[in-house]
């Protein structure tokens, strides 16, 4: 091997831990096929996962997305003390509900959107936790790039996947693995009233498709579904928005 | 003497109106700064300081250099000072007031006190008038009279003084702050500012800390660093942990979080020349028994990790939830401090198979008022306002009716019917009717209480 080459393979072997290159990727899956398969079987961990909220439903979204992806650890959920008069204090009764055990959260409560992040950055060292979530509101200026990237290697460190959840938010470059929109998603006409459902759009992924699908999260077995009335449709379906437009075209996969 | 007389003597005379607070504070930051030489420092009177130096003296060059270093110490800081060593605070007490410098050998107070006047004894002034009036002028004299005649004449509280006094029994004192179950101190011979320096001591401090409580088989649960610069200043930077605690480098990692979140920086000015790390609070460390399969490595890396947020952000910030023994949902589960948090007995509403939440995943801190159209009065809402937003039900459940804790409240809060609701977009709420109808309004008004995955 020439000089050269052997000087930038240990380039490469430097840089590797930095740009996440060279790493055995672990995935945990969701539950939902379709989904699983457009992740290449799941969702990354120790990895930055962005979530941008279109109503309240993200933030369960976000918890039961979490929970698949924490292994049996700990969790520990950042969140500004604007969001509990805002967007209102996570419930642990509601999390019991979901079938989440809420002794295995942490909550921390941050003063401003610095905070959060600095809280973040250090919790993702600490290998005890399996699962960051930090909830931010709005764009506030720390949350650039740079700091998306510091979130990402402090993720990958330890293993530690993070979540953020970003509220009242629009997209800006970022370093995360994937990026998803939630809204909330009418119940299945034939029932009263189900499981919770989400209209999930992946927005973007790192490592390969996009796509939009309806999830619903299974309380008992905490896993992501198909809806089983959705079975029954085959190709696009059309969702009314409340003015009676065509708002979105989902795309069934699978 | 009058004022009035005074002025007649003395015509240039400056009169100030005396203020007791700010005695009593600057006396307070005299005492704080004694912490340098024990920490068992207690406020005597209005005017006075008792340190209990037992077994401190070695470290000033024994009892004749330490009362001279004190007393030229406070004396440069232009107050004037009377003081004097005994083996009994009173006897010490009397001392200082009366023989200004006098060490009393140890187990000869009695000789040390004797002659001085019976004022010495702090008694009530009407006894200390008539032990003079009855021609005992000195303390030895009132020594000489058997303790039945003096208990006779001036009550128990009397001699028991007065034994203090001759150093024949001893009343506790009470600190002014909590004394450490163990203490370790550096003592500069130059002030130091470096910030690094000053890391590295604290971690040097918690070192030899951490051999102490070895010992005895404990560990820290509230630790306490204290600064003392060099122009007099004190400051206390207090640590709570969550569980006992006997790693140095934990210990000096937790304190370097906490310096860098003060809102106001310790400021090394012209530098400090002690700092003290105190165990204010040790608890047995009970050495972890291994289970198969608890991850014990997860459970330290956790409580590690509160330690320092709480460090840095403040322990109530850092919150662990907690199940409660009521019905009411805002109450049914707590978020507490998770570096407090008991070890809880109760245990989560199991939920109900195969049905849907029944609780929302985030809670309003306070209810918010909408505007609702309702079908039927004890029905759900047809539609609903909220933050200036029309929502249009398309599916509602309930009523799930809860009604107040009648036995705790005096006046008794109206009954809610709960209701959850989804409108035409899907977004599900949790909405509370307070009160029924006719019986307990009039016309109840309408909550929004939590929003639904």
């Amino acid at each position: 091997m020439s000089a050269t080459g052997k000087k930038l393979q240990e380039a490469r072997a430097l840089l590797n831990p930095v740009l996440g290159e060279g790493r055995r990727l672990t995935h945990c899956p969701l539950g939902h096929v379709a989904v699983d398969s457009a992740l290449h079987g799941g969702l990354v961990r120790g990895a930055l996962h962005e979530i941008f909220a279109g109503d309240a439903s993200a933030s369960g979204f976000t918890i039961c997305a979490a929970q698949r992806a924490n292994a049996g650890k700990r969790m520990l959920w950042v969140a500004q003390d604007f969001s509990a008069i805002e967007h209102g204090a996570l419930s642990p009764c509601g999390l019991a509900e979901l079938g989440i055990d809420p002794e295995r959260l942490f909550l921390l409560r941050a003063a401003d959107a610095a905070d959060a992040l600095r809280a973040g950055v250090d919790a993702l060292s600490c290998s005890g936790l399996g699962v960051v979530i930090m909830e931010l509101i709005g764009n506030p200026k720390v949350l650039d790039l740079v700091a998306s990237r510091r979130l990402v290697l402090a993720a990958q460190q330890k293993n530690v996947t993070a979540f953020l959840l970003r509220q009242a938010a629009v997209a800006e470059p970022s370093a995360a693995q994937t990026r998803w929109q939630i809204r909330s998603l009418p119940s299945a006409a034939t029932h009263d009233w189900g499981m919770p459902r989400f209209d999930a759009e992946l927005v973007r992924n790192r490592q390969g498709e996009t796509g939009h699908w309806v999830m619903e999260w299974s309380c008992d077995d905490g896993v992501f579904r198909k809806p089983d009335d959705q079975a029954a449709h085959s190709g696009a379906v059309v969702r009314t928005s409340a003015d009676g437009s065509l708002a979105a075209a989902l795309r069934i996969a699978g | 003497m009058a004022l009035a007389s005074a002025r007649a003597m003395v015509c240039e005379l400056a009169v100030a109106e005396a203020d007791e607070a700010a005695d009593a504070k600057l006396l307070g930051a005299i005492a704080d700064w004694c912490d340098r030489f024990t920490p068992f420092v207690a406020i005597d009177g209005v005017d006075g300081l008792l340190l209990d130096v037992t077994g401190a003296t070695h470290l000033f060059g024994g009892e004749v250099a330490m009362l001279k270093t004190v007393r030229d110490a406070i004396m440069r800081q232009g107050f004037t000072v009377r003081a004097a060593f005994a083996g009994t605070a009173a006897a010490a007490r009397a001392l200082a007031r009366y023989a200004d410098g006098k060490i009393a050998a140890p187990e000869m107070e009695a000789e040390a006190v004797a002659f001085l006047p019976v004022a010495a004894l702090d008694l009530a002034s009407a006894d200390t008038h008539a032990l003079r009036r009855a021609g005992l002028k000195t303390i030895a004299q009132v020594a000489g009279r058997t303790r039945a005649e003096l208990t006779a004449r001036f009550g128990k509280e009397m001699v028991f003084k007065l034994e203090r006094a001759l150093g024949q029994s001893e009343k506790p004192l009470s600190p002014r702050r909590i004394l450490p179950d163990y203490m370790a101190e550096h003592r500069f011979a130059e002030p130091v500012t470096a910030a690094d320096f000053i890391a590295d001591s604290i971690l040097a401090l918690a070192q030899s800390l951490c051999r102490l409580m070895e010992e005895r088989g404990q560990g820290a649960r509230l630790l306490e660093a204290s600064f003392f610069r060099s122009d007099g200043a004190l400051r206390h930077i207090a640590l709570e942990t969550a569980r006992p605690l006997r790693e140095p480098a934990i210990i000096a990692r937790l304190f370097r979080e906490r310096l860098d979140a003060l809102a106001e920086p310790i400021d090394p000015g012209f530098g400090f020349d002690l700092i003290r790390l105190g165990a204010l609070y040790a608890e047995r460390l009970v050495p972890e028994s291994i289970g198969l399969e608890a991850r014990p490595d997860d459970d330290k890396e956790i409580a590690f990790l509160i330690d320092r947020l709480a460090a840095r952000f403040g322990s109530h910030r850092i919150l662990a939830f907690q199940p409660q023994d009521t019905h009411i949902p805002e109450a049914a589960g707590i978020a507490v401090p998770a570096q407090h948090a008991p070890d809880c007995k109760l245990n989560w509403e199991a939920r109900v198979p195969a049905e849907a939440p029944r609780r929302p995943i985030r809670m309003l801190a306070k209810p918010e008022a909408i505007e609702v159209m309702a079908q039927i009065p004890d029905g759900p809402p047809l539609r609903f306002r909220w933050r200036r937003v029309l929502h249009a039900v398309a599916r509602a459940e309930g009523p799930e009716r809860i009604a107040m804790e009648w036995w705790k409240n005096q006046n008794p809060q109206p009954t809610r019917d709960y209701f959850r609701v989804e409108d035409d977009a899907g977004r599900r709420f949790w909405l509370y009717r307070d009160g029924l109808y006719g019986r307990e309004q009039f016309v109840p008004r309408w909550y929004v209480h939590g929003l639904f995955a």
